[in-house]
């Protein structure tokens, strides 16, 4: 158990130290960091003041460390395009697309886990084999054309809900949310639709799966046989039995989620960290690059992690086998 | 002639015969990728030589005549006289292009290293198998979107237009070969100890000629189908970055790029301009997915 934990941990540091190196690279040898800082009329003397300065005469790896130096104590350098620190942008960015993931991850598995329970029970009902339907055509749908369709449908033809921005947002402490105003409340429904059906329709066909076969197994028959009510064999018995997996998959989508922002953010020209993303890529901002890159990872490893560590905890076949003693 | 009667009378052949759907998803992505090779000679009208457009022709509706020339474009035509039909088949062009090149680089790289990966073993095995999970842990339009901002960064600005479509190509085949590399290398290590093999190593033939002239061919079924899945989602990737403005350049439109200038005109009311690339876009990537997931299911011997 103890040897499993330490190596999925080293893993993930020897991951994100790969990840930071990339970073690192890219800071480094994309673009001349000197040639940005100085204009035209630069002597000899001044680039190698400034490079000095930078550490930019330094061996490789001390660089690279005083750069994952410099990461850990939360500064990733200064925006080409826009001037400021990327910290201070990434930090006034972020609350934007957390909140959207937030409502998204709530709409998916609220949605998913109530139509995954539907149609386990109606098996063959017409609603249940309409919903199975069009949750395949949903999937093979490109997220940005959801997005457009839902543009389209109810801010263009029926004008119920805007089709950009947060509306209005209330500041509090460094954080501001949409989430206290109407017209902010208004303006994530769609974005939080679209970024969150893909994962809804992930999660109600798991949902349905897992339904299904815990059904048929022997406890729920039991259960049925003791005369207990439709509802307590559903809810109490069944579906507490089919979270387990869930909860598992939930966990490893949430990452997806945040990338995906990326897509519906741009759509919906939502000012998260994702859009901002988009814009470096398209200025070539290298050091926004560089700490989205570093941002992501980070989190992708970190859930990843949690999620192999949870499996480890809640299904005990795993630590009997492994930490058995083999 | 003899090969063609015996791939007409195979297993497969048949089971596509059977297949209403298989067949009307052939149908489609045949239909779509013939038009486009051949569009020059379907429409008159080549979109992206400004010489042959009429601004007066611009914002016509479909199947309406022109209110100026009193011309009449079965799709309508866009704000600079475009006419939508062309633009769709040329943009597909690229699209086409783009995804097929992908998924072809993709495949090499993840059959290559898929083979030696199974064959060779040992610290080989880790190095990759290690790469391609990190590799999964990330969505792959996040892979593909930094790759291409990475290569943007090195590549000249005044370049950046020329060699977009081939960034587009490599960033979108370097996030989809593990798939290719991880199914030819189970299929590699079943292979690898059956008996032909090892008769071929001790008849001495060298390991280079035992991984590509007698494991490969065995391993192809499920790369065909990986390829075809790969196709739509290839298909997708491209749309998405061209649509979020980082893909191809405005010069050389892909459907995605259509779309995204489709979208400006939503809210003036001129629908057509998006929704015939998005429902093309559509049709495509779905045919695709229908004739992948048929492909699956028609090779697997166990679900007979």
């Amino acid at each position: 158990m103890l040897a499993f934990i330490i190596r999925r941990v080293l893993q993930s540091v020897v991951v994100l130290l790969v990840v930071g190196l990339v970073a690192f690279s890219l800071f480094r040898f994309v673009g001349d960091p000197v040639d940005n800082l100085l204009g035209q009329e630069r002597t000899i003397e001044d680039i190698d003041r400034v490079r000095s300065e930078l550490g930019l005469d330094q061996p490789f790896p001390v660089q690279y460390f005083r750069f994952l130096q410099g990461v850990t104590q939360g500064n990733f350098g200064v925006s080409f395009r826009q001037g400021r620190p990327v910290a201070d942008i990434l930090a006034e960015r972020a609350p934007a697309t957390l909140e959207l993931a937030a409502v998204s991850a709530l709409f998916a598995i609220v949605l998913g886990i109530t139509l995954g329970v539907y149609t386990a029970i109606r098996r063959d009902g017409w609603l249940s084999n309409f919903i199975m339907t069009s949750s395949l055509i949903g999937v093979s749908l490109p997220t940005f054309l959801i997005g457009i369709l839902l543009i389209y449908v109810f801010a263009v033809e029926l004008g119920w809900l805007p089709s950009f921005g947060r509306g209005e947002t209330v500041q509090i402490g460094w954080w501001t949310t949409g989430l206290l105003t109407e017209s902010g409340l208004k303006a994530i429904i769609l974005p939080a639709i679209t970024l969150g059906l893909y994962q809804m329709t992930l999660i109600m066909r798991l949902v349905r799966a897992e339904m299904l076969e815990v059904l048929r197994s022997d406890y729920v028959k039991f259960a049925r046989a003791r005369g207990l009510s439709q509802r307590s064999v559903y809810f109490r018995h069944a579906l507490k039995n089919t979270l387990v997996p869930v909860i598992t998959i939930t966990g490893l989508q949430l990452g997806s989620i945040i990338a995906f922002a990326i897509i519906t953010e741009t759509v919906f020209q939502w000012p998260g960290v994702g859009l901002l993303f988009i814009n470096s890529i398209q200025f070539v901002d290298i050091p926004v690059m560089a700490s989205y890159l570093m941002l992501i990872s980070v989190m992708f490893v970190v859930i990843n992690l949690i999620v192999d560590l949870l499996y480890f905890a809640i299904d005990p076949r795993l630590s009997a086998s492994r930490g058995g003693g083999h | 002639m003899e090969a063609i009667a015996r791939a007409l009378d195979s297993d497969l052949a048949y089971r596509f015969r059977r297949s209403p759907v298989a067949m009307l998803a052939a149908l489609v992505v045949v239909l779509l990728i013939g038009s486009s090779v051949f569009a020059p000679l379907i429409t008159s009208q080549n979109p992206f030589d400004p010489g042959s457009l009429n601004l007066m022709n611009g914002f016509s509706e479909p199947m309406q005549p022109n209110q100026f020339t009193g011309e009449t474009f079965v799709l309508g035509t866009d704000d600079q006289g475009r006419d939508v039909f062309a633009t769709i088949l040329y943009g597909m062009r690229i699209s086409l292009f783009v995804g097929f090149s992908a998924v072809i680089f993709a495949m090499v790289l993840g059959v290559t290293l898929g083979l030696l990966s199974g064959y060779v073993g040992g610290r080989t095995d880790t190095i990759i198998m290690r790469i391609a999970d990190i590799q999964l842990t990330f969505p792959a339009i996040l892979v593909a979107l930094l790759i291409f901002g990475v290569a943007k960064g090195i590549t000249p600005p005044d370049r950046r237009d020329e060699v977009a479509i081939w960034v587009l190509i490599i960033a979108i085949g370097l996030s989809e070969w593990v798939q290719f590399a991880r199914v030819v290398r189970g299929a590699t290590l079943v292979e690898k100890s059956k008996e032909y093999v090892q008769a071929a190593r001790l008849i001495g033939r060298s390991p280079v000629a035992i991984m590509v002239r007698h494991i490969l061919p065995n391993t192809l079924s499920p790369v065909l189908v990986i390829a075809t899945i790969s196709l739509a989602l290839a298909i997708i990737a491209e749309a998405t970055l061209s649509f979020l403005g980082v893909g191809a350049p405005p010069t050389q439109p892909s459907l995605g790029t259509l779309i995204r200038i489709g979208q400006e005109f939503l809210f003036s009311g001129e629908w057509w301009i998006l929704f015939f690339p998005a429902m093309t876009l559509l049709a495509l990537a779905l045919s695709v997915n229908l004739l992948g997931d048929w492909l699956r299911d028609a090779l697997n011997p166990k679900l007979r």
